[in-house]
């Protein structure tokens, strides 16, 4: 073995890794290209002065659109979510959109995929499913204060006959 | 070169030791508060005040102070012993008073009560001022450091033109790029936003591009943290295992892979944050996985530098080599484990950074048990170990209590075995980070984590014990030991004839301006791109 020589094994090592790299990139792309399979990552600016008084924030609410989408409307703010109950169909994409009129938040479905920032000034936006029906905790999991420990919600999943809205 | 300028020049090491594992000891105290405090014990003193503060100093006085103190002790003590002469000793002071100061300035602000914005201080919660000047004259003091480190590198070219650095001091020229690379994007954020706005004297800020420039310094961080560990691993830990490094050109490519890519990986800590689009984030998630190749390749040389030492101690067989190792050497002991426990951390951080798996374990306890597994235990232990080593060659004093300094590695091992895993396992079923009280009032999914929050508890007070240990033996080593001879730093030999020329993986000068141009490429665009925004700043708040 001189200085500038790999060894043989390292070098075999160093193909390994290389291509357990690739194989992760490799599904990443597959799951990002194909699938679209991405972060919610949604675009948009709110003044965080005004979301409170003059904003659809002002009036936090779930909202059943008739073909089957239920949007929810969700201020998240010291200490707490509103609307503080939330009930949603089992199986149909729900649309959360939600800002904070104050600090960053975390809004966290506890079980569920549905974990995303809230920060003051943007508005958080993305859609999921819930597959599985029952009442499930939401809860803030980004440090907010001295009650952030306190800060939780529920979310209610209920069970619905096909076709029939809650 | 005196002895007068050999005691001056330890002495200064000394001094950012002494600083390091004080800040540690503090660090410790409060973290064992906090994992008793999760699993709802009522402890004296316990109140959310007092639990949100105590996070807050855990974290920059670990993540930030012992690390960095430490750091540039390392540094101080490579330098001395590869060149063989004294380097600008009223800059190192300069240096370290500097950030000793910043640091009591933060660590005050802390203490007060007035800046409970944890370490990674998101606006718009607003901490005291003297928060943000303290921590940014740490920062100040540590670029000094800098100064000294590169300009070493200066006089080993000059003196001995067209060789490589020696292997510890190119290691550590490594780090000095990559925390000169980070820091950059805490300057632009701590000068240009947080101080200014702390001071009053522009009222808003934006919360989303605070959070850009947090984690542009935020991730290359770590490698700060770890950089310094290789080292240890790949220059000193085969030297006291009896064998050789492995290989020596592979050891210099991994700590320039680490220059070149360790900047532009941040967004990979916004995955959820909105105004970034999805694009930027797949992008910097590529880079976070290249990053992960060069620690790849480390645990390959480290161990097979290993392997080398235990076949020269005379193992034959396949795996009896492991066992001819110096085990109850306290260094030894304290690094095997550290990387052992590294390896599975490791593997934490390629899930993290895997954005469908990410979801379900951002922000929760998962993320704190991986970095108390890779910051937590695969750098800090390799410090602990790392004092254990330099003590008698910095003061010429003999070890004390050489038993509990063996057992404090293996206490350390078992408590965040115990910590790290119930974390992970708590963070896997949903429960967050930071909280004062994990029990949401009862909720079933809460009552699915709270057993283990006792482990965790358990794990806690073992990390505590070790810690325990760890300071008497470094207080009692300090102030006890026998004096007796000084045993001279050496570092390990490659296996093969070491390098005499400089080599592709020696210029420093041409990856860093690559590196520059990779930072350029993975944050102008989301940056430029958040300012094209229609943005509404945010005032301060201050709910502590």
């Amino acid at each position: 073995m001189s200085a500038s020589h790999v060894n043989v094994y390292e070098k075999i090592w160093i193909a390994l890794a290389a291509v357990m790299i690739a194989c992760f990139l490799g599904a990443l792309s597959v799951a990002a290209g194909l699938h679209a399979v991405h972060p919610p990552s949604h675009v948009e600016t709110i003044d965080p002065v005004l979301v409170r008084t003059d904003s659809p924030y002002a009036t936090p609410e779930v909202i059943y659109h008739p073909d089957g989408l239920t949007e929810v409307i969700a201020r998240v703010e010291m200490f707490r979510f509103l609307p503080a109950v939330i009930r949603v169909p089992v199986g149909r994409p729900v649309r959360f959109r939600m800002t904070s009129p104050d600090v960053i938040h975390g809004f966290q479905v506890v079980g569920t995929n549905a974990n995303v920032m809230v920060i003051p000034g943007y508005v958080s936006d993305f859609t999921t499913t819930f597959p599985n029906a029952g009442e499930y905790l939401i809860l803030c999991n980004e440090y907010c204060g001295l009650s952030h420990h306190q800060m939780q919600a529920k979310l209610i999943v209920e069970p619905t006959s096909e076709g029939e809205l809650p | 070169m005196s002895t007068a300028q050999d005691r001056q020049e330890n002495k200064l090491a000394i001094a950012n030791f002494a600083v390091a594992i004080a800040a540690f000891g503090i660090g410790a105290l409060m973290a064992m508060m906090q994992a008793l405090s999760r699993a709802d014990f009522d402890i004296p003193l316990r109140s959310p005040k007092v639990y949100y503060v105590s996070v807050t100093a855990h974290g920059v006085l670990m993540g930030l102070v012992f690390t960095t103190f430490f750091i540039m002790g390392l540094g101080l003590v490579i330098v001395r012993s590869v060149l063989k002469e004294d380097i600008a000793p009223r800059l190192g002071w300069a240096s370290f008073w500097i950030a000793l100061f910043g640091t009591l300035m933060t660590t005050v602000a802390i203490l007060s009560g007035t800046s409970t914005v944890l370490y990674t201080f998101y606006p718009p919660l607003q901490a005291h001022p003297t928060f943000y000047i303290g921590a940014t004259l740490l920062v100040v003091g540590s670029w000094l450091w800098c100064v000294i480190m590169l300009d070493a590198a200066r006089r080993w070219r000059r003196d001995q033109p067209g060789t490589p650095l020696p292997l510890p001091l190119h290691g550590m020229i490594a780090t000095v790029i990559v925390w000169l690379l980070a820091t950059s994007g805490l300057a632009i954020e701590s000068l240009g936003m947080l101080i200014p706005w702390s001071l009053g004297w522009v009222d808003t800020i934006d919360p989303v591009l605070a959070r850009t420039y947090m984690w542009w310094f935020g991730h290359p961080l770590t490698y700060f943290w770890l950089l310094p560990a290789y080292v240890i691993w790949y220059t000193i830990l085969p030297r006291v295992a009896g064998g050789r490094l492995f290989s020596e050109s592979l050891t210099r490519m991994v700590f320039m892979l680490f220059v070149l890519f360790s900047t532009p990986v941040g967004l990979h800590h916004q995955f959820t944050d909105p105004g970034i689009p999805a694009s930027w984030k797949l992008a910097h998630t590529f880079s976070t996985y290249v990053i992960l190749f060069p620690s790849l390749v480390t645990a390959f040389t480290v161990i097979a530098s290993l392997e080398v030492a235990g076949r020269m101690r005379g193992a034959r067989g396949l795996f009896d080599w492991l066992l001819k190792l110096p085990w109850r050497d306290p260094f030894f002991a304290s690094v095997a484990l550290a990387m052992l426990t590294f390896a599975v951390g490791g593997f934490g951080g390629a899930i993290n950074a895997a954005y469908a798996m990410n979801t379900m374990v951002h922000n929760t306890a998962w993320i704190m048990g991986h970095f108390h597994l890779t910051v937590g235990t695969a750098v800090a232990l390799t410090f602990m170990g790392a004092t254990y080593w330099l003590l008698p060659r910095l003061t010429g004093r003999e070890l004390m209590f050489r038993r509990l300094a063996l057992s404090q590695p293996y206490l350390w091992f078992v408590g965040m075995v115990l910590f790290g895993m119930t974390n992970h396992l708590t963070g896997v079923l949903g429960m967050p980070r930071r909280v004062y009280s994990a029990a949401y009032e009862g909720a079933p999914q809460a009552q699915a984590w709270q057993s283990w929050t006792h482990l965790s508890a358990i794990g806690g007070i073992i990390l505590f014990a070790s810690s325990l240990a760890f300071l008497i033996v470094v207080i009692a080593t300090f102030t006890l030991g026998r004096r007796g001879e000084r045993q001279p730093i050496r570092y390990a030999l490659p296996l093969a004839a070491p390098m005499t020329e400089r080599g592709l993986w020696d210029r420093f000068l041409i990856f860093s301006i690559i590196a520059v141009a990779l930072i350029a490429i993975g944050y102008y665009p989301p940056i430029s791109h958040l300012l094209e925004l229609e943005r509404f700043g945010s005032l301060p708040f201050k709910p502590f």
